[in-house]
């Protein structure tokens, strides 16, 4: 894939996560902070598709550009073919293994397997 | 005539007499025999308007003609004598002593750059990238045989790449940047701001091969944007602007 297009990528997972994440926080307001994060009020939002949907999004969109950013500041701190090559296929493999494991709680709650 | 011969032979423009002294600091470091580099300290005479590289030359004609220390022009133009003074990149020849408001004035090398002695350093990687990224007028037709063909400009063209144009490929602004400290490959300011100068200009039809060449992982998205390699140009150059207008080819603001 073409730097360009990675930094595209990256640039448009940065201003969907502000956005998305501004949501998740807002919706903190709609009872008591402290309310909110009790344990049955978390599953109750995990529950309700939409908001898991949007949670599994900026799972997404954070992996995505978190990783890609490990990956940049990776690749200035050393050079060399082998070790770029590490670095990138290692960051892909991380930002898969997050997501996968992300989505796995995501769906599990969801689905009141716990 | 007798005057202006006078000054002619004269090696530098700071006589023995002058009253005023600075102490002049000169890393000194040859990799063939050196581990580290070290300060050698001289006191040299200055008047108001003797520049750093008069001060250098002055060490070598009366002190110790072993400094190594790279220059030309004396004026700024040929891009020779860039150095890190007091801490900062400069031209030896563009920064006069007065300028600097102290009594101790230290240079050394640039930085990002391997030194070959003392104050000069190799060049080979700046000219390498700079060549790399095509800086010449790319056009497949055949115009450019033809002696009746003019590639005529308006002001407002002109206006997009000519400060751009005044490169003087001295590598400052490659010596201020904080990416090349750690990143070997980057490209570098230098070849990105001349990327832009032909990028554009009107009569130029290589942008696209230009912009493939940049859009690197050690290309032109490297940049943080820090401006340290604006901030250094004596020429007037902008390279991080030209960085940024670039990279609105590459994201699709600019065609």
């Amino acid at each position: 894939m073409r730097e360009s297009t990675i930094m595209k990528i990256h640039y448009g997972t940065a201003l969907a996560a502000v956005a998305l994440v501004a949501v998740h926080i807002l919706m903190r307001l709609t009872m008591n902070f402290a309310e909110s994060l009790e344990y049955e009020n978390v599953l109750a939002n995990y529950k309700f598709v939409p908001y898991a949907a949007m949670l599994e999004l900026i799972l997404i969109l954070l992996s995505v550009h978190g990783f890609n950013g490990l990956r940049v500041i990776l690749l200035e701190l050393k050079q060399g073919r082998m070790y770029e090559k590490a670095v990138s296929y290692g960051c892909l493999a991380g930002m898969i293994g997050l997501i996968a494991y992300g989505s796995r709680t995501i769906i599990m709650t969801n689905m009141g397997m716990v | 005539m007798a005057q202006v011969s006078s000054i002619a032979n004269e090696q530098t423009s700071t006589p023995l007499s002058s009253s005023t002294s600075i102490t002049l600091r000169i890393s000194r470091f040859n990799p063939e025999h050196d581990e580290s580099s070290g300060f050698m300290e001289f006191s040299v005479p200055v008047q108001k308007w003797t520049t750093v590289l008069e001060a250098i030359l002055e060490v070598k004609k009366h002190f110790d003609h072993s400094v190594a220390v790279r220059y030309s022009c004396r004026q700024a133009t040929c891009g020779s004598c860039g150095m890190i003074i007091n801490g900062k990149p400069r031209l030896a020849c563009f920064t006069k002593i007065s300028e600097l408001n102290s009594n101790v004035v230290t240079v050394e090398p640039m930085n990002n750059f391997p030194v070959i002695r003392d104050l000069a350093v190799k060049f080979e990687k700046l000219f390498d990238s700079h060549q790399k990224i095509k800086p010449f007028l790319i056009r497949d037709d055949t115009e450019l045989v033809s002696d009746e063909k003019e590639f005529l400009q308006s002001p407002e063209e002109v206006e997009q790449y000519i400060q751009f144009a005044n490169c003087i490929k001295c590598g400052l602004c490659n010596s201020a940047c904080p990416t090349m400290a750690t990143d070997s490959s980057f490209v570098g300011p230098q070849a990105l701001a001349q990327a832009y100068r032909y990028v554009a200009d009107t009569r130029d039809k290589g942008k696209d091969s230009r912009l493939k060449i940049i859009d690197d992982s050690h290309g032109i998205w490297r940049c943080h944007f820090a401006g340290s390699c604006s901030q250094v140009c004596p020429k007037g150059v902008d390279p991080a602007m030209g960085i940024q207008l670039l990279r609105g080819y590459l994201l699709g603001f600019r065609s």
